[in-house]
């Protein structure tokens, strides 16, 4: 997949700076699969957004260049690269109708009336808004402007589709109904889609591929599962899911995994050794809440104790706030079995195994 | 169980009707909101309303003249202008009484009127008044009225002075609105062209309306860049760039016109760099100011704001994502900004266009000091007869029109553009 000639977007040694002080984008290095859909997702100001604007050609690389198909695209204007988008904001022209909106890329391409009509019509009834071609923009709620967005960034048929957090204006509910129906008319039609966002289960829910990207650089470009369940860095570990952190010292590596002594003399955890090298380097253990056990046994490999500071009745599951270790934001999720009578202030026993503690850098 | 649907108001827990006491609830609301805008309402009545109202009442008023002479013109109506020549006796003899006790102020102020009708009566009357005071001193009562007068003056025996009395003896009269479009009455009371030397209302209206139109498509097409670039600058710039659209309005009027007139006039800034340069010679210097294009210029600039500053609202508020979401779609830019950049901008032509408009049309100071003679629009007639002549029928009437063509303008402009497009900020 990661082969240039297979590679159907990509981008090589992308820098951009709008300054010439501050590098938005450093060195970004990303191939896409034809029919692949992949999301950037970062923090604000990460340099996501950036990367998808050059991509759309609304900003210039400051070095490196951008292939589409294998052809570079950086001389290419905006209006020729045949590139579908959807804004953040779906910048639906109001003083258009709906129609109006989606037979605009068609006019200016010159397709002839009765096309444009059909094309339209199939459109509207792929996005289920069939008889709504005679309204305004105005007229439309949040999550049908939405639709009508994508509708019109796919009714000229492009060769890639970006999206630009398109389900950020929208109420949660809506969100993740709008996130399996975009999923869904990808699955339909098979079209390449850049997908932008800083919510990280819209990415998980949608994507192929995601490139976490942290201070303009991709720390981590993996499937959804890889991207949860083995973190590489100590951003991608806290940014993506919830994540329970321990910070230590290396005192043994032994393959790929390492002892840690934990700060403040609270004793030694076995764990797999990702981004540590050496014997005594600072680091952070990473542990999903759902990995930490709670029964009395001790059949895990590190087995600790912690004091109950907050319980939380979530219905599926109780969360739990202890004191582990001296992280008093240590989360465990306990399903709610109906077994569970401990209160506030109670000692618990905890357990988890070595693979499931990753030490990553501080 | 059975559903019935009432058909009945609807009644509170108390059994109130719902209205009732929706009403009584809401009104302590409506009474604060009224007291609250009463003083403005007051105000506005007071200094708009009235005014204006006046106005159109002075426009068609020609009460004074008939309070004058009152039982003249009754007995006047009585002529039968087929069968005399001239009128009866009764008329002369009224006329008589009336100039020997009328009030001389009133007399006075009814003679400019009659003036308006035929030049000459003013000089007229004011002799034969002198003669009759005479008369009536003596103690004599005259045997024939209609004879003292005509020996008096023999005028009294020119039956077109009679005539011009048929345009005053009624209370109202549209002869003000005739003579701001070069009309007048003739002496049958028909509505005739003014002389050729006294036409000059119909000429100075094209000329408003040139003018206005005019100014108005040269602010939009050097405002609206301007707007555009007001509108897409970074703030640190946008704010410098606002506070020189905005500097004349911290400027006198009369400052920035007079400043016209020093670049503008023949030995004036404009020309002299022109010779310097050698573009054109000593003896070649262009009239630029005290004429229609001094005019033009000047309004041009003063007006200039009035077009930004609505353009500039409305385009702050167009989304930039519009122009790349145009191309994004394949429009190359120019499509983009025709398609969807432009039709996004007119309430903003719209509210500058129709603000422009209304403040060239009746705009008279920078006319007044850099128009010259060929460059001066209706605004400076309306000062003229206000100040000079004291025709205030004529300047209402001139003022009524100017407000009708504003309400035609407006009414016109809804219908095509909609009044709801309209967007000042």
């Amino acid at each position: 997949m990661n082969d240039t000639s297979q590679s159907f977007v990509k981008f090589e040694k992308i820098d951009k700076s709008y300054d010439g002080e501050v590098l938005v984008v450093k060195n970004l290095n990303l191939d896409i699969a034809k029919g692949e859909f992949v999301t950037m997702l970062g923090p604000s100001g990460s340099g996501k957004t950036t990367t998808l604007m050059m991509l759309a050609g609304f900003e210039t690389p400051t070095n490196g260049e951008i292939f589409l198909d294998t052809k570079p695209i950086s001389k290419i204007p905006p209006y020729e690269r045949e590139i579908g988008m959807v804004f953040q904001n779906y910048a639906l022209f109001p003083h258009m109708t709906v129609a109006e909106n989606l037979s605009f890329p068609l006019e200016v391409r010159k397709i002839s009336k009765p096309d444009i009509k059909e094309k339209v019509q199939k459109a509207l009834d792929m996005v289920e808004l069939g008889n709504f071609g005679t309204r305004f923009p105005a007229q439309l709620s949040g999550g049908q402007q939405q639709r009508v967005a994508l509708a019109r960034a796919l009714v000229f048929e492009p060769r890639l589709v970006l999206m630009d957090e398109p389900l950020g204006a929208l109420d949660k509910n809506l969100r993740e109904q709008m996130q399996y129906e975009i999923k869904h008319i990808h699955d339909r039609i098979g079209i390449t889609v850049v997908y932008v966002t800083h919510d990280q289960s819209e990415a998980l829910t949608m994507s192929n591929r995601i490139a976490v990207f942290n201070d303009g650089v991709v720390q981590q470009l993996s499937t959804p599962n890889i991207l949860y369940e083995k973190p590489e860095n100590s951003f991608v570990a806290k940014f993506i899911g919830e994540n329970n952190t321990l910070n230590g010292v290396v005192r043994e590596v032994n393959g790929s995994s390492c002892t840690v002594e934990l700060d403040g003399g609270f004793g030694m955890v076995k764990a797999l050794k990702i981004n540590v090298n050496e014997v005594g380097e600072k680091t952070q253990l990473s542990i999903r809440p759902e990995r930490v056990s709670i029964d009395n046994s001790t059949s895990g490999s590190n087995n600790f104790s912690g004091k109950i500071e907050e319980l939380i009745y979530l219905g599926d599951h109780i969360r739990a706030r202890l004191d582990v270790c001296g992280n008093n934001e240590f989360i465990v999720k306990v399903p709610n079995e109906g077994s569970f009578n401990h209160k506030e202030g109670d000692e618990l026993k905890l357990s988890w195994n070595s693979e499931d503690v990753r030490a990553l850098d501080l | 169980m059975e559903v019935t649907i009432s058909t009945a108001e609807l009644l509170t827990t108390d059994g109130i009707p719902l209205k009732q006491s929706l009403s009584k609830a809401e009104r302590r609301n409506k009474l604060r909101a009224f007291l609250l805008v009463f003083p403005l309402l007051l105000f506005i009545f007071v200094t708009f309303v009235m005014p204006i109202g006046d106005m159109l009442l002075r426009s068609v008023d020609d009460s004074q003249i008939n309070s004058v002479f009152p039982n003249t013109f009754d007995e006047y109506k009585n002529w039968d202008k087929g069968a005399d020549e001239l009128p009866p006796e009764e008329v002369y003899k009224s006329l008589f009484f009336e100039l020997a006790n009328g009030d001389k102020r009133q007399i006075g102020k009814a003679l400019t009127r009659m003036n308006y009708a035929k030049s000459g009566w003013k000089s007229l009357i004011k002799k034969t008044t002198r003669e009759i005071k005479k008369i009536v001193k003596k103690g004599e009562e005259p045997v024939s009225y209609k004879d003292t007068f005509i020996n008096i003056n023999k005028l009294w025996a020119d039956p077109t002075y009679w005539y011009s009395f048929n345009q005053m003896v009624k209370d109202r009269s549209s002869i003000y609105y005739w003579n701001a479009l070069d009309r007048t009455f003739d002496e049958d009371g028909d509505v005739v062209l003014q002389d050729e030397k006294r036409r000059m209302y119909i000429k100075t209206w094209l000329r408003t309306f040139k003018v206005s139109i005019y100014v108005t498509i040269f602010c939009l097409i050097l405002g609206f860049p301007v707007a555009h670039l007001l509108a897409n600058l970074p703030l640190r710039y946008s704010n410098l760039l606002m506070i020189f659209v905005l500097l004349p309005f911290w400027t006198s009027l009369l400052v920035r016109t007079t400043a016209w007139i020093v670049m503008l006039q023949q030995n004036g800034v404009i020309n002299g760099i022109l010779v310097w340069l050698g573009v054109i010679s000593e003896d070649g210097r262009i009239q630029m100011v005290y004429n229609e294009v001094g005019t033009l210029i000047a309004m041009t600039q003063i007006l200039l704001p009035f077009m930004i500053l609505p353009l500039y609202s409305v385009m702050r508020v167009i989304p930039k994502s519009h122009m790349r979401a145009a191309q994004n779609l394949g429009a190359k830019p120019v499509t983009a900004f025709l398609r969807v950049y432009l039709p996004q901008t007119i309430p903003g032509i719209s509210a500058g266009g129709l603000l422009v408009f209304v403040l060239a049309i009746g705009y008279f100071i920078t006319p007044e000091l850099v128009g010259g003679k060929d460059g001066k629009l209706i605004g400076s007639w309306i000062a003229y007869h206000l100040k000079t002549t004291l025709n205030w029928g004529l300047c209402a009437a001139l003022g009524a029109i100017l407000l009708g063509i504003m309400l035609i303008f407006y009414w016109l402009y809804n219908k095509i553009v909609g009044i709801d497009n309209i967007k000042l900020g």
